[in-house]
C-alpha cells in the first residue's frame, strides 16, 4: 500500500506534470515535431542538399523544379533546395544564439537585481527601462548603414535589445524566492549571494526563462528574415531565408518563378509558427493558472 | 500625475540624448574624410597643401568633440540635417516629401486593423472558448508568424499578376483617375493591417473578459440594462481605453512593417528612401531617418505612458 503511494507521488514531480500538460497540447506537439524535422534538415544539410548551395551553373539557370533540382534553380543556376536547407542553418543559428545570449544576460542581471537589491537593482532596472524604449530598428539601420550589414552584427544587436524581458521576469520571481525558507536557511548557513543565485534562484526560474526564450527565438527569426530581405542582414552569397526572397523583387520573377520565393517564405512562416506554438504550449505547461 | 509625466519625460529625453551621442559617434566613425566628401575635387586639387587644414577649421572639424556634438545636435534639432551625398538637397527636404506616403500607409493600416480587431476580439470574448474564439487565437498567432514582406509578394502574385485586381507597385499610375492612389493603397495597407490586427484582437479579448467580470457590470445588469447595452456602453468602452496605449507601443512595429512593405510595393515612403540610401552609402539621409524614427518612437512611448496614467488614475499615485 505504502509502496504504491510513494511511486504515485514520485511520478508527479512538477517537471513530469508540466511535460504531461505539454504533450496534451496537440498544437505544441505538432510544432515541436516540425521543429525537430527542420533542425535535422539544417544540421544534415551537407548530406541532404545534393548540390553545393553556392555553385553557379549558368547552363541551368531559372529551371523549374525537376528530379535533378527538387525546387528548381535561381537566376545564377544555384539549386534552390540546397540554398533553402543551408539558409535554415543561418536563420536558426541567428535566432538561437541571439535568444540564448539575451536570455542568459537577462537571467543573470535579473537574479542579481532581485537578490542583491539596492543600488544594483536600481541601476539594472533603469537600464532595462532605457533599453526597452530603445527603437531597435534605428540601431540596425544606423549600424548597417555606417558599419555595413552582417550576421554577427544582427546577433549582437538582437541580444543587446532583448535582454530586459527575461530580466524583468527573473527579477520578479527572485524577489519572491529570496524570502523562501530554504533560501533563508541557506543564507543562515553562510551561503554567499553568488551561491544563492547559482544554486537556488537560477534553477528555480529556468522554466519561465525557457518560455520567454522560446518566444524570443520566433521574434528574432522573423526580424532576421525582414532585415536580410531588406539587405541589412545576412549578405549574399551566403543564403538566409530572408535574403532568398530579396531576389524575388522583380515582377517577372514573381510571376514566372514561384519556386524561387514560395519555399523560403513558407519555411520562415511555418518555422516561426511552430516556435510560437511550442512557446505557448510551454507557457501553459509551466504555469497552468494562465490556461483559459 | 505631473511628477509621473515629468519622470517619464526625463527617461525619454535621456534615451534620446543617448541615441544622439551614439549616432554622432558613428557619423565620426563613418569611412571617408568629411572634407573630401563635401568639397569639389577640382577645388581640392587647386587649393594647395594647406587647403584641407583651412577647410577643416572653417567647418569646425578641429573643435573639441563635445563642442562639435553640441553644434551638431543644435543643427539637427532645428531641422538642419546636412545635405544628401546623392541628390545634394537638404536632408530635411528629402525626408519631408517622403513622410506623407508613409503616414498614409500606416494610418490606413491602423484604421483597417482596428476595424477588424475590435469586432473580432469582442466576438471572441463574448463567445469565450467557442470554436470562433479558438479559431481567432490560431489565426492571430498565424498572422504574427508570417512575415509581411512574404505576404506582400504572395499578394502581388495572386491579386496583381494573376487576377489583375490591383496595381502591384508605386502610389500612382500616370493618367490614373481619382481612386488611383486608393487602388495602389489596398494591398500594402491590408497586409500591414493584418500584422497588427492579430495582437490587437487578443488585447481587446483579454481586456473585455476582465471588464465583463467586474462588479459594475453586475450592477448594470441588476439595474435592467440589456446584454447589448451592457456590452457596448459599459464593458467595451472601458476595455478599449488601454488599447490606446497598446497602439502607441505598436507604432515602431508598424513602422518596421511599413519599411518592408514599401520595399515590396515600391511605395515612395521613408522606408524605401532609407533602404536605398543605405545601399548608396548616403549617410546624412540614413542618419536623418534614424533620428526622425528615434524621436517618433520616443514620443509614442511618452504618449503611451501619459495616456496610461490619464486612463487609469491609480497609476499616478505610485
Amino acid at each position: 500500500m505504502t509502496a504504491v503511494l510513494t511511486t504515485q507521488i514520485s511520478r508527479r514531480s512538477p517537471a513530469r506534470l508540466a511535460l504531461r500538460r505539454f504533450l496534451r497540447n496537440r498544437m505544441a506537439v505538432a510544432g515541436a515535431v516540425f521543429l525537430v524535422l527542420v533542425v535535422l534538415l539544417a544540421v544534415c544539410a551537407p548530406f541532404v542538399a545534393g548540390h553545393d548551395p553556392n555553385a553557379v551553373d549558368l547552363t541551368a539557370f531559372r529551371r523549374p523544379p525537376s528530379g535533378e533540382h527538387l525546387l528548381g534553380t535561381d537566376s545564377s543556376g544555384r539549386d534552390v533546395f540546397a540554398r533553402l536547407v543551408y539558409a535554415g542553418r543561418v536563420s536558426l543559428l541567428v535566432g538561437l544564439v541571439a535568444s540564448l545570449a539575451a536570455v542568459m544576460a537577462g537571467t543573470l542581471l535579473g537574479a542579481v537585481a532581485g537578490v542583491i537589491g539596492g543600488v544594483a537593482d536600481a541601476v539594472i532596472m533603469r537600464t532595462a527601462d532605457v533599453v526597452l524604449s530603445f527603437p531597435s530598428l534605428v540601431v540596425v539601420v544606423v549600424l548597417a548603414g555606417v558599419l555595413g550589414p552582417s550576421a554577427p552584427m544582427l546577433v549582437v544587436v538582437f541580444a543587446a535589445c532583448n535582454w530586459p524581458t527575461s530580466c524583468r521576469v527573473v527579477r520578479g520571481l527572485a524577489l519572491g524566492l529570496r524570502e523562501q525558507e530554504y533560501v533563508q536557511a541557506s543564507r543562515a548557513f553562510g551561503a554567499g549571494r553568488a551561491s544563492i543565485i547559482a544554486r537556488h534562484i537560477v534553477p528555480a526560474v529556468l522554466a519561465q526563462v525557457a518560455v520567454v526564450g522560446t518566444l524570443l527565438v520566433a521574434q528574432i527569426i522573423l526580424l532576421e528574415a525582414v532585415l536580410s530581405f531588406l539587405g541589412l542582414g545576412v549578405q549574399a552569397p551566403q543564403a538566409s531565408w530572408g535574403n532568398m526572397l530579396t531576389d524575388a523583387q522583380n515582377l517577372t520573377l514573381i510571376r514566372t518563378m514561384p519556386w524561387l520565393w514560395l519555399p523560403p517564405g513558407l519555411a520562415i512562416a511555418l518555422t516561426v509558427l511552430a516556435v510560437n506554438f511550442v512557446g505557448d504550449g510551454l507557457r501553459d505547461a509551466v504555469d497552468p493558472r494562465g490556461v483559459r | 500625475m505631473l511628477t509621473y509625466v515629468a519622470r517619464r519625460l526625463m527617461v525619454n529625453v535621456g534615451v534620446f540624448l543617448l541615441i544622439s551621442v551614439g549616432v554622432f559617434l558613428l557619423v565620426r566613425a563613418a569611412p571617408g574624410d568629411p572634407v573630401r566628401m563635401m568639397v569639389n575635387p577640382e577645388q581640392l586639387a587647386a587649393g594647395g597643401p594647406d587647403f584641407i587644414a583651412r577647410k577643416r577649421a572653417e567647418l569646425g572639424l578641429d573643435d573639441p568633440v563635445v563642442v562639435r556634438y553640441v553644434v551638431w545636435l543644435r543643427d539637427a534639432l532645428t531641422g538642419d540635417l546636412g545635405y544628401s551625398f546623392v541628390s545634394h538637397r537638404p536632408v530635411s527636404a528629402v525626408l519631408g516629401e517622403r513622410i506623407g506616403p508613409t503616414v498614409l500607409l500606416m494610418g490606413t493600416a491602423l484604421l483597417l486593423g482596428l476595424l477588424v480587431a475590435v469586432p473580432a476580439g469582442t466576438l471572441a470574448a463574448v463567445r469565450r472558448n467557442s470554436a470562433a474564439d479558438y479559431a481567432s487565437a490560431v489565426v492571430s498567432l498565424a498572422v504574427i508568424s508570417v512575415p509581411s514582406f512574404f505576404l506582400g509578394i504572395a499578394a502581388i502574385y495572386v491579386f496583381s499578376l494573376t487576377l489583375g485586381w490591383f496595381p502591384s507597385s508605386g502610389m500612382t499610375t500616370p493618367g490614373g483617375g481619382g481612386t488611383d492612389v486608393l487602388a495602389h493603397l489596398v494591398l500594402p495597407a491590408a497586409i500591414l493591417a493584418l500584422s497588427i490586427a492579430g495582437p490587437f484582437m487578443r488585447y481587446v479579448r483579454g481586456g473585455l473578459i476582465a471588464e465583463l467580470g467586474a462588479d459594475y457590470i453586475r450592477t448594470a445588469e441588476a439595474k435592467g440594462a440589456g446584454p447589448p447595452r451592457v456590452l457596448l456602453r459599459h464593458a467595451l468602452r472601458n476595455a478599449l481605453i488601454p488599447l490606446i496605449t497598446v497602439i502607441m507601443i505598436y507604432v515602431p512595429q508598424l513602422l518596421a512593417g511599413a519599411v518592408a512593405l514599401e520595399q515590396v510595393f515600391a511605395w515612395p515612403g521613408m522606408g524605401q528612401l532609407a533602404i536605398s540610401s543605405i545601399g548608396q552609402l548616403d549617410y546624412p539621409v540614413v542618419i536623418g531617418f534614424a533620428l526622425f524614427i528615434a524621436v517618433l518612437v520616443l514620443l509614442c512611448n511618452l504618449a503611451a505612458d501619459v495616456l496610461y496614467a490619464v486612463a487609469d488614475p491609480r497609476i499616478s499615485l505610485q
